[in-house]
């Protein structure tokens, strides 16, 4: 049964390659081959060199709270019934141009609720844990 | 001074609207045929003269509709223009370089909408499996438009220093506007600092008194050739110059992903705006600024030139943007948050009205009026004149 949660199309072309690496538990970048400009999120055409050649590569999966929000109602319902939760955007330590949206959570397992709001930062150290809803796995984020 | 094509060619010569309200019995399609007909009765031309039309993409009445039950005239020029919000001034701009390059001679411009009704929003009616750029923030949470601008301010706050009180400046300002304006449809409920800091959170750092509302209604608004506005009944509201601006590597919205989120499309259309302009703005007297949000006031203030960097919470302060006293009024006739939210038309015959002398709130001898769309999305902007 599926939960009613909003997820991706994970058979796009463009962006397949980056749900698959979250199912293999690997966050992962779209990097031009030609000069090597990393971009998120993925895009047909390198803006620098305007090469259409990629390839995904591997990051550390480490980086730090750009912004956060706490959502409440009203909200579609399956994200109503954990309101109010947490909405993060982290900026990836060695590139901070490199953002990725998530939740901040105690374990991967968790709910996006779990974390007290009133502790959330700007700034603070984060890495990537994967959650999997129905038949996607997305990157979600714990302190360090 | 270089010449122009479209400066100062154009104007503003009618406006209409239907009731702005909850729960309007009409259609969409009667609503905007009720506002366009106010519209040409206004300005005393006859449907038969209009040759051109211009919209939103996401106007949900089509030209031909439209056309035929107003009983239009041979349409040689008919355009939409894209991104919601961040339309409305590029569909009135659209018109003016088809007047002034010949393509038409009479456009009518308007947006139709019945959004009261909490069905009818769009992030309410999401696909399934997104494909999109929404594929990188829905599926985290950040589903609504008050989401995605919550994350903005956040980070916005955090740079500059911007506070709550300075967001509640905004939100105190335009209800104290609507109050003046019996059009609006929240001008009876007056609001305090008090409510506002102690309203329900929508989505942190934004609570319900930073969102616009919800409004059912039609506008609409007649341009032709400055020469020809001249022997209309009301003083023209002179186009004197129009941009749009869609800003490198952004992403509408959910703008993260770029090297300086908070110099958003409003710094690309006011270059353009001003540079097209005889005037800076330093010039402006009153300003009609798009508020689907509270924080899109100090982040336009910023963008279009009325302070510096990380500046445009401070500007709201001392009541700078009140009228009449304020530095630079604000949103006369309640704007988006406090009169009514029609993806911000309602903005643009209130800028008009300035011109005019006929706003509620109305700026002595007002000469400069701008007028922005949506922040935050590709945008547009119009600077209303004074004839002279």
């Amino acid at each position: 049964m599926e939960t009613g949660w909003l997820l991706p199309d994970v058979n796009e072309p463009t962006s397949a390659p980056f749900w698959a690496g979250c199912e293999r538990g690997e966050l992962l970048v779209q990097t031009c081959v030609s000069c090597g400009l990393r971009r998120m999120p993925p895009r047909p055409m390198c803006a620098r060199c305007r090469s259409i050649e990629v390839s995904w590569e591997p990051t550390s999966g480490r980086g730090r709270i750009w912004s956060f929000i706490v959502a409440h109602p009203p909200l579609l319902p399956a994200f109503a019934a954990v309101a109010p939760y947490n909405a993060i955007i982290v900026e990836l330590d060695e590139d901070p141009l490199i953002r990725f949206a998530g939740n901040l959570v105690e374990t991967a397992e968790g709910e996006i609720n779990e974390i007290d709001p009133s502790t959330i930062e700007i700034g603070q150290p984060v890495s990537v844990v994967f959650h999997r809803i129905d038949d996607v796995t997305l990157p979600r984020w714990k302190r360090r | 001074m270089t010449t122009h094509l479209v400066k100062d060619k154009t104007a503003v010569v009618g406006i209409g609207q239907t009731t702005l309200g909850k729960g309007l019995p009409d259609t969409e399609l009667s609503l905007a045929c009720q506002a366009i007909s106010i519209a040409l009765d206004d300005a005393k031309i006859l449907p038969s003269e209009v040759d051109g039309l211009a919209s939103y993409t996401l106007e949900p009445n089509r030209e031909v509709d439209v056309a035929r039950a107003v009983g239009l005239g041979d349409i040689t020029f008919f355009s939409q223009v894209g991104f919601g919000g961040g339309a409305g001034c590029g569909v009135v701009g659209h018109a003016a370089m088809a007047i002034a390059t010949g393509q038409c001679d009479v456009v009518v411009a308007w947006r139709a909408r019945k959004r009261a009704d909490a069905s009818s929003r769009p992030w309410a009616q999401a696909a399934a499996r997104l494909s999109d750029g929404q594929q990188w923030t829905r599926p985290f949470g950040i589903i609504r438009p008050v989401d995605e601008i919550a994350m903005l301010t956040r980070r916005y706050m955090h740079e500059y220093g911007a506070t709550r009180d300075h967001l509640a400046n905004v939100a105190l300002a335009f209800r104290k506007h609507a109050a003046r304006n019996p059009a609006s449809t929240m001008g009876h409920k007056p609001l305090t600092r008090d409510d506002y800091m102690n309203a329900r959170w929508i989505s942190e750092p934004l609570c319900l008194f930073d969102n616009c509302l919800e409004t059912d209604g039609a506008l609409a608004l007649i341009v032709t050739s400055a020469e020809r506005a001249r022997d209309l009944p009301h003083r023209p509201a002179l186009i004197h110059s129009f941009a749009q601006g869609l800003p490198p590597d952004h992403q509408t919205m959910t703008n993260y992903f770029t090297e300086d989120p908070l110099r958003g499309p409003a710094w690309t259309a006011a270059r353009r705006l001003w540079a097209n302009a005889d005037l800076t703005a330093a010039d402006v007297q009153v300003a009609q600024l798009y508020d689907a949000f509270s924080p899109l006031i100090p982040l336009s203030l910023e963008g279009y030139g009325f302070c510096g960097r990380g500046e445009g919470g401070p500007f709201t302060d001392n009541g700078n943007i009140e009228w009449p006293d304020g530095r630079l009024p604000v949103n006369t006739s309640g704007g988006g948050m406090s009169e009514a939210y029609v993806h911000g038309f309602n903005l643009i015959l209130e800028g008009v009205r300035q011109i005019r002398g006929t706003s509620t709130a109305q700026v002595e001898g007002a000469e400069v009026s701008l007028v922005t769309s949506g922040e935050g999305v590709p945008t547009s902007a119009i600077v209303f004149t004074r004839d002279r």
